[in-house]
């Protein structure tokens, strides 16, 4: 199985935000980084994948199964990553380990106490007082000792301090080395993606705007910048978004060869950066150019 | 084999990886049938994505460098090292011939050439 989450054609209105007609396919094996602007639909995505909300049109499978029909046996391989985790906030987690534990076929305990060791983490500790890394490092603990196949993590290093962003983001590439677990998890914080992430989600007003392995935005996208007399009706069109000021223009484009040979030495490229992605794709009035 | 991975570099991650390694068989230090790390313990070690690391194994493939088994891993391709330095040396005469022309627009005499070249050579 290649994809290990397909949403096919799915639709969704809610009372101020839609989704519409949404395709996306997850691969298994990689890291998949989820990008977009606060209100972009992220959470709304993720939601529909965790069948926390459902689609009222359109299908979602996750390991090729539906949640009519197998929502145990999904839940069961999926670990979750909530930036509240609503389901363990008073219990501490020798609690869990004790209560959750049963509830998933695969529970390693040799693996949860190896975890929580290496995490140093509380085990008589209430999670609701856990600092935000300790509760995400906990969350984590719980979603690799059930042997999650797939682990959907939703803003997982948001608040966090760097040395915990990088602890996290090592133990995130250990858990891929064996190639058969997947990663799934959306972040504003796009230098993590620059370091773990295989493919790039970016999602724009409920659009999937594109879904590329990493190299490939490198490769196709540039920013450009050069004087604003450069630009006219023709030469604007090169470009998927500008940002004039008195000083110049600044534009994303993805005709970088176009531009190259048009302007050459007239203007400055540079390789754009995620942030620079997200940023000009956002509202972009040619977001597929 | 040691593999240094510069994240400012205007070079790609990948094209770096992949230098290297060619760079480690060319000079004899991989031999023959050497086994490289596996693709996600070199993405894990060098702390970048799994991705980047399958292409530069995939473009080392595609050129001859190295081969793959399913479920064993990557090793070190026979070289033919002659081939190999037949056309390293194409390359290098056409760079020389973009210098020879770069230096003639600018009326720079082969003795001054050969003298920059000599300096940066001993670098």
């Amino acid at each position: 199985m290649e994809n290990v989450i397909e949403l096919h054609d799915v639709s969704k209105s809610l009372k101020a935000f839609t989704i519409d007609h949404m395709d996306l396919q997850i691969k298994q094996g990689y890291v998949t980084g989820f990008i977009g602007a606060n209100g972009a639909g992220k959470s709304t995505t993720m939601k529909l994948i965790m069948n926390l909300l459902q689609p009222d049109n359109g299908e979602v499978s996750v390991f090729g199964l539906d949640y009519a029909n197998h929502e145990k046996e999904i839940k069961d391989r999926i670990g979750f990553v909530y930036d509240s985790n609503i389901f363990y906030e008073s219990l501490n987690l020798k609690d869990i380990s004790r209560i959750v534990a049963p509830a998933y076929k695969h529970w390693n305990q040799k693996q949860f106490k190896a975890y929580v060791n290496q995490f140093e983490l509380p085990l008589n500790k209430p999670m609701k007082k856990f600092s935000k890394g300790m509760q995400m490092k906990a969350s984590i603990t719980i979603a690799l000792s059930h042997d999650a196949e797939l682990i959907v993590m939703d803003e997982p290093t948001a608040g966090l301090d760097p040395t915990s962003r990088r602890e996290l983001l090592d133990i995130f590439q250990e858990v891929m080395t064996d190639g058969k677990r997947t990663i799934l998890f959306s972040t504003h914080i796009t230098s993590d993606l620059d370091r773990i992430a295989d493919y790039i989600v970016l999602i724009d007003e409920g659009e999937i705007l594109f879904d590329k392995p990493v190299y490939e935005l490198q490769e196709q996208y540039a920013v450009v910048k050069g004087s604003t007399e450069l630009l006219d009706a023709d030469t604007e069109a090169y470009f998927i978004k500008i940002e004039r000021s008195p000083n110049g223009f600044q534009a994303l484009t993805k005709k970088v060869a176009t531009v190259k040979e048009v302007f050459g030495k007239h203007v400055v490229i540079e390789e754009a950066s995620l942030e620079e992605i997200m940023f000009y794709m956002k509202g972009a009035d040619h977001p597929y150019d | 084999m040691q593999i240094i991975i510069s994240n400012s570099s205007k070079e790609p991650i990948y094209e770096q990886i992949l230098k290297q390694i060619q760079t480690a068989i060319l000079s004899g230090e991989l031999a023959e049938g050497d086994a490289l790390p596996s693709i996600r313990q070199l993405a894990k070690d060098l702390k970048i994505s799994v991705i980047t690391t399958k292409r530069a194994y995939e473009e080392l493939e595609k050129s001859g460098f190295i081969y793959s088994i399913v479920g064993k891993g990557s090793f070190v391709a026979e070289q033919n090292l002659d081939v190999i330095r037949e056309k390293k040396l194409r390359v290098i005469e056409e760079q020389l011939s973009a210098v020879i022309s770069n230096s003639k627009e600018i009326g720079l005499p082969y003795e001054e050439l050969q003298e920059l070249l000599k300096l940066l050579y001993e670098e």
